[in-house]
This record gives structure tokens, sequence and C-alpha cells, in this order.
């Protein structure tokens, strides 16, 4: 037991300084690039960048990725199951291209429920830049190319499947990513405001202030989150509109996640604030936000930057649950907890169970944040 | 140590103050009240509603004084008589509703601590003390995915999970038989056989932070000289770590307590409400959509105060435990 874990120690040792002392550059380098360059080593964290990027990406271009809008649905198609994406078609030679079967639907007599069986005869063909339901990009121009979509404009194809009305699942959370990542990156932008100016006031200036700010963190603590969200949201009036009410929600989640940057940035100011450079810079004659901005933050930015991302998955786990409750953002308003309002339901999940897609879609994004944040904490903290 | 208690619990009670005025706003905050929702909804069914009605109801409740003023008729119910108020929608005084459903989610809070806890303590001392193992690293997975998963996806997919392969729909923690029948033996079983699955969905979040915490507070101990120094004394592996670095490493463990319990009210509310247990979670959302104020004002109150008295238990637990902590609280004291 002791003999791995020193080697394992050395090890580390060995490597940090040949590191250094073969490339020349390191000693110049900018903290930033020696940052950015321990992060890479992480495989796990950088393998989850190029994630959180394609969420980004699909986020951002979601009119352009999703086959089709998520308000067109066919009530034919109600609680379709995903169709498979088929690569080559070898039932008569070989064929290559992409292509899905159709869907052969029948009535039960009894439960008038709908049941799909796939028809193999029939073949959709499936091309990427097609023509489809036509879109506005943006808000800025309308056009109807999709990345993958049926080549022919009137077949349908679901990936994921289709939800009680019809509608695309797969289009329906590419449309949620959007709502979800920018929610919880507008969630963390103003408790990141709310954190810096409160938690550094707290640390900086000390004394009474200190106390009656950490007083005020430790109440908010103090109450159950979820009832707390829970009340805020209940008073978002019904009558507000889509845009309203995201800017309520965004508000009401960052009112709780300030707390913790804010203890994070206090601590960090408690610390340095004793410091020689410090008490250098204010020999010299500079004012506190000087100070603080050109002496302080830099030397932690990284930390800040750790913990925001950090806390950028529990905004979004929170968007879900609230908005899962029906009591965050309101169905024409498509994200991953409107989503799985519709698994509230215990016979949509038994016969569809599909419904839950954007469940993974969150577990998933929720992952990745986690292991890239933690990453950026690992190489941002020099005494590793 | 009793100057510490005391001091901890006069701090409770401004806390408890701003609390018991946060809830009150809380459900102040929607535009209208309780009776202007009923009548809507009547009118809209097509009855008629005097307004002298609506009147005479507004001043029966006194939802047209001023907030203070219905503040401080609501707190002062609360405190000298223990009355909560009424819900309107169930036409019953507030405390008959509320006190078994608290009791079930207190039940449910306190047995999920305990299980997480004793899944975490092992989980997290073996995956510091074998770093980089096979088992740390399928315990780290399985870690994060339980972290990355909202408790109420669990929920579902347990949901979909029984009613598929098992064939019977969840949900209730009394079994149908045993719902009209008074406390024996025989129902004890059954709530405990029906309890496990909730506690374990709700523990999940919880277990998987703790494992980490630990697992990242023993790493630190475990390259102290100290280690070093007991191992070369020649104590057995076993005790060098339980003895000394597991120890230091439990002190974080327990202040855990008083943050996790928010989280544990939190994800119990969720999670009764996809698996429809009979505890605070889905009637604190029905009171709060249909603006039910003192009674959902009551449980929001109720549930704060839990978790304010939670935390001081850990933070005294604490200070029993960790020597350092005790004698720098006595110092201030």
């Amino acid at each position: 037991m002791r003999i791995p874990l020193l080697t394992a120690g050395s090890r580390r040792a060995r490597s940090r300084s040949t590191e250094d002392d073969t490339d020349g550059r390191t000693a110049v380098a900018p903290q930033w690039k020696l940052v950015l360059r321990r992060f890479r080593k992480h495989r796990l964290a950088m393998a989850s960048a190029v994630i959180v990027v394609m969420f980004a990406l699909v986020g951002v271009f979601a009119e352009f990725v999703a086959p089709t809008t998520p308000s067109d649905y066919s009530a034919d198609h109600t609680h379709a199951p995903p169709q498979r994406l088929h690569f080559v078609d070898t039932t008569d030679g070989v064929d290559l291209g992409l292509y899905v079967h159709g869907y052969e639907s029948t009535r039960d007599e009894e439960t008038l429920a709908r049941e799909f069986t796939v028809d193999e005869d029939h073949k959709i063909p499936v091309g990427f830049f097609v023509r489809g339901e036509p879109y506005e990009m943006w808000g800025l121009f309308g056009t109807d190319r999709h990345l993958i979509g049926p080549e022919d404009p009137d077949e349908r194809m679901y990936l994921l499947g289709a939800d009680r009305n019809g509608r695309d699942m797969l289009s329906r959370i590419v449309y949620g990513t959007r709502v979800s990542l920018s929610i919880g990156l507008a969630g963390v932008a103003l408790s990141f405001v709310f954190g810096i100016v409160l938690g550094g006031i707290s640390g900086y200036v000390g004394g009474r202030t200190d106390t009656l700010i950490q007083r005020a963190i430790e109440l908010l603590m103090s109450i159950p989150t979820i009832p707390l969200w829970m009340g805020l949201s209940a008073a978002v009036p019904r009558e507000w509109g889509p845009l309203q009410t995201y800017f309520a929600i965004t508000v009401i989640l960052s009112l709780v996640g300030w707390t913790d940057l804010a203890r994070v940035v206090r601590g960090r100011f408690l610390s340095l604030r004793e410091e020689d450079f410090v008490l250098a810079a204010r020999l010299d004659g500079c004012g506190p936000a000087r100070v603080i901005g050109r002496h302080m933050l830099p030397s932690f930015t990284s930390h800040i930057i750790a913990s925001l991302t950090l806390s950028i998955p529990l905004m979004i786990l929170a968007e879900t649950a609230l908005s899962f409750l029906g009591l965050g953002l309101q169905p024409p308003v498509v994200s991953w907890g409107v989503l799985l309002q519709e698994a509230q339901n215990i016979h949509s999940i038994a016969n569809s169970p599909w419904v839950l897609l954007p469940g993974v879609a969150v577990t998933v994004a929720v992952l990745v944040l986690n292991f890239v944040g933690d990453g950026i904490r690992d190489s941002a903290d020099p005494y590793r | 140590m009793w100057a510490f208690v005391t001091r901890r619990l006069l701090y409770m009670i401004p806390t408890l103050f701003v609390i018991s005025l946060v809830s009150f706003a809380i459900i102040q905050l929607p535009p209208g009240n309780f009776i202007n929702t009923f009548v809507a909804e009547l009118r809209a069914q097509g009855q008629g509603v005097d307004n002298a009605q609506v009147r005479a109801l507004e001043e029966r409740y006194g939802l047209d004084d001023p907030f203070l003023v219905q503040y401080g008729k609501w707190i002062s119910g609360i405190l000298l008589h223990g009355d909560f108020g009424q819900s309107f929608q169930y036409q019953r005084p507030v405390s008959d509703l509320i006190w078994d459903r608290i009791g079930l989610t207190l039940v449910l809070a306190v047995c999920t601590t305990l299980l997480s806890w004793a899944i975490a303590f092992p989980i997290g001392v073996y995956s510091a003390v074998r770093q980089h193992s096979v088992g740390d690293y399928v315990f780290t997975f399985i870690g994060f995915i339980g972290l990355a998963t909202p408790n109420f996806m669990l929920a579902l997919i347990f949901v979909w999970i029984s009613f598929r392969y098992m064939g019977e729909s969840v949900g209730g923690i009394v079994s149908p038989e045993y719902a009209d029948a008074a406390w024996n033996l025989g129902k004890v079983l059954d709530v405990v056989s029906n309890l496990w699955i909730p506690v374990l969905i709700i523990g999940t979040a919880g277990t998987a932070t703790l494992i980490r915490v630990l697992r990242a507070n023993l790493l630190d101990e475990l390259r102290k000289p100290y280690v070093t120094t007991a191992r070369a004394k020649g104590l057995p592996e076993w005790r060098v770590i339980l003895k000394y670095p597991v120890r230091m490493a439990l002190s974080p463990f327990i202040s855990t307590i008083g943050w996790i319990l928010p989280t544990l009210i939190g994800g119990e509310v969720m999670v009764s409400i996809v698996v429809s247990l009979e505890t605070t979670g889905p009637l604190l959302l029905d009171a709060l959509s249909s603006q039910d104020m003192y009674l959902a004002g009551s449980f929001i109150l109720i549930l704060a105060t839990l978790t304010v008295i939670g935390t001081l238990l850990s933070d005294l637990l604490l200070a029993l435990w960790d020597p350092r902590i005790r004698h720098a609280q006595t110092a201030k004291g």
C-alpha cells in the first residue's frame, strides 16, 4: 500500500519537472496557457469538452439540426415508436444509402390504442441537407433546409419516436437543448454577478457587512430549495408571455444559485487580503476597485470559472425539475423539463418509454458539464 | 459547551423569524387570492356569485388587511395556539392536514440520511484507499451518474421498470389492504417494505456527493506525514487508516447533514409527486397552484424550520465529534 502511493506521487513530480525543464516557453507562458495545457492532459475532461461543444452547436443551430419543427404534428403517428436508421439495404443486392422503414398502424379493437408495426416494404430514403418543414433561422431569414431528414418532404421520420401528438421527439429534444442550456447559462451569469459582487464585498470589507451577508446566505441556504423555488415560480403570473416567464424563472434560479459562488469568492478574498502583494498595491495608492480588479481577481479567475462550470448543471437540473412540475416554463416553449412533463403519466411511460429520452439528454449534459468543471478545477489548482 | 449550545439556540430565533416572514411573503406573491381564483372558477362554470358573499368571505379570512397585519395574525396563531389557519380548499384546519404528511417526510429524510451514510462510508473509504483501482473507477462513475440524473428521472425509470417487468403499478407507501387499518405490526412491516424504494431513489444524489466528499478528504489526509509515522510505528494498516485519517475525514462528512437536509427534502418533494407518496410534496404543489395560502405557507415554514433544526443538530454533532471545533467554539463563547 505504501509503495504505490509513493511512486504515484514521485512519478507525477518527475513528469512535471521534466515538462517544465524541457519546454523553455513554460516559464514565460501566461497562466491561462498553463491551465489549458494541463487541461488537455485530462482525457475525460477533454472528451467531455468535445461533447459540451456538440451540445452547444446543437443548441445554437437547433432549427437547422432538427429534422422538422417541434410543433409539426401528425394525428396518424401518436406515440409512434423510434425508427431504426439503416445504412445499407441488402434485401436486393447491396445499396448504400440511409433509409428508414415506414409504419403500418392498426387499431386495437378493444382498447382503441394505435399499434405500430414496421413496414419492411415501405422504404423512406433519408438524406442530408434536404428540404423539409419551413422555419425561420434565428428569426432572421426563412428557409427549409434541414441537416437530416426524409428526402421526400411528405414522408415522416421518427428516429426517437413521437409524442402523444405525433410530434418528432428528436426535433423537440434538439429545440429543448437550446432553451435548457441557455437558461443554465443565463442563470449562472446572473448568479455570477450576485456572487462576485456580494461575495467580494463580504470578503474585502469584512466586519459587520461580512456578518450580515453571511447570515443572509445561511438563511437562503437553510430554506429547502425545491419548496422555495416552487413557491416563487407559482407566483409567476400565468398570463406572462414565454419570454417573460423565461426571465422570471432564470431570476428565481439564480436567486438561490449565487450563494455558493459568493462563499467561494469570499473565502478567496479573505485569504488574499493578508497577502503581501495586496498590501504593496494598497501602499502604492491603488483604490479598492483597482486592488480587486487588477491584483486580486486574476489570482483566482480559474477557480471562479471552475465554480461557474460546476453550477451550470445545477441550474439545468433545477429548471428541469421546475418545468417538470409545471411550475417552470410553459408548453409552447420546449425545454427538456417541459418535454418530461409528458412522462408524468404512467400510461405514457408504459406504452412509449421514449418519452423519457429528454431525461437522458439532461443526464448526459449534466454529466459532461460536471467532468469539464472538475477538469478545469484540477488544472487550475497550482498545488496539485 | 453549554454556552455554545445556548448561543446556537439563540441564533436560531432571528433565523426562524426571517424564515417565517419569507414563507409568508412567498405565498402572498401570486396576484389575486384564493377567493378570486375560486370565484373566477365558479363564474367560468356558469354559476353566479354574489359580490356581497365574496366580500364576506374576504373579510372572514382577513384577506383585505395589509401584509403585516395578516402576517401578525398568522404567526401569533401558530405561536400561541399552534393554529396554522384554515385550508381554503379542504375547508379544514391546516394542522389537521399536514402533520401526518410532515411525519412521513421526516421519516423518509431520516431513513435516507442513514442509508446514504451506510452506503457512502465504506465506498468512500474504499475508493480513497484503493485510489485508481477498478473498484474506485466503477464507484466514481456510478456516483457521477447518480449526481447527474435528476431524482424524479430515477423515479420515472423505476416506475417504468416495475410496470414493464413486474406488472404492477407502484405508488403509495401503505398497501391498499392496510390503507384504513390501524397501526399494527403488519402495517409497519408493510410500510417498511414499501419504503426502501423511495428512500433509495431520494438518496442517490446525496450518497454520490457524500462518497466524493469523503474520498477527496481522505485522499488529502492519507498524504500527510502523520500517516507515515503511524505506519512506521508498525500499526496494522486497517488501524492506521481507520484510527486517524478516517476520523479526520469524517468531520466534513458530519457537517454535510446541514446542507444535505434541504436537498433531501427537495428530492423527497419531487419523488413523492412522481411515485405519489402521501408526503408533503404533492399537497404542497397542489396548495401552491390553487393559492391555498395558509396550507402552502405552513408547509414551507415547517420544512424550513426542520432544516434549521437539522443544521443545528449537525453543528452540535460536529462539535461533539471534533475536539478542535469544540475548543474553538467554547473559547469563543
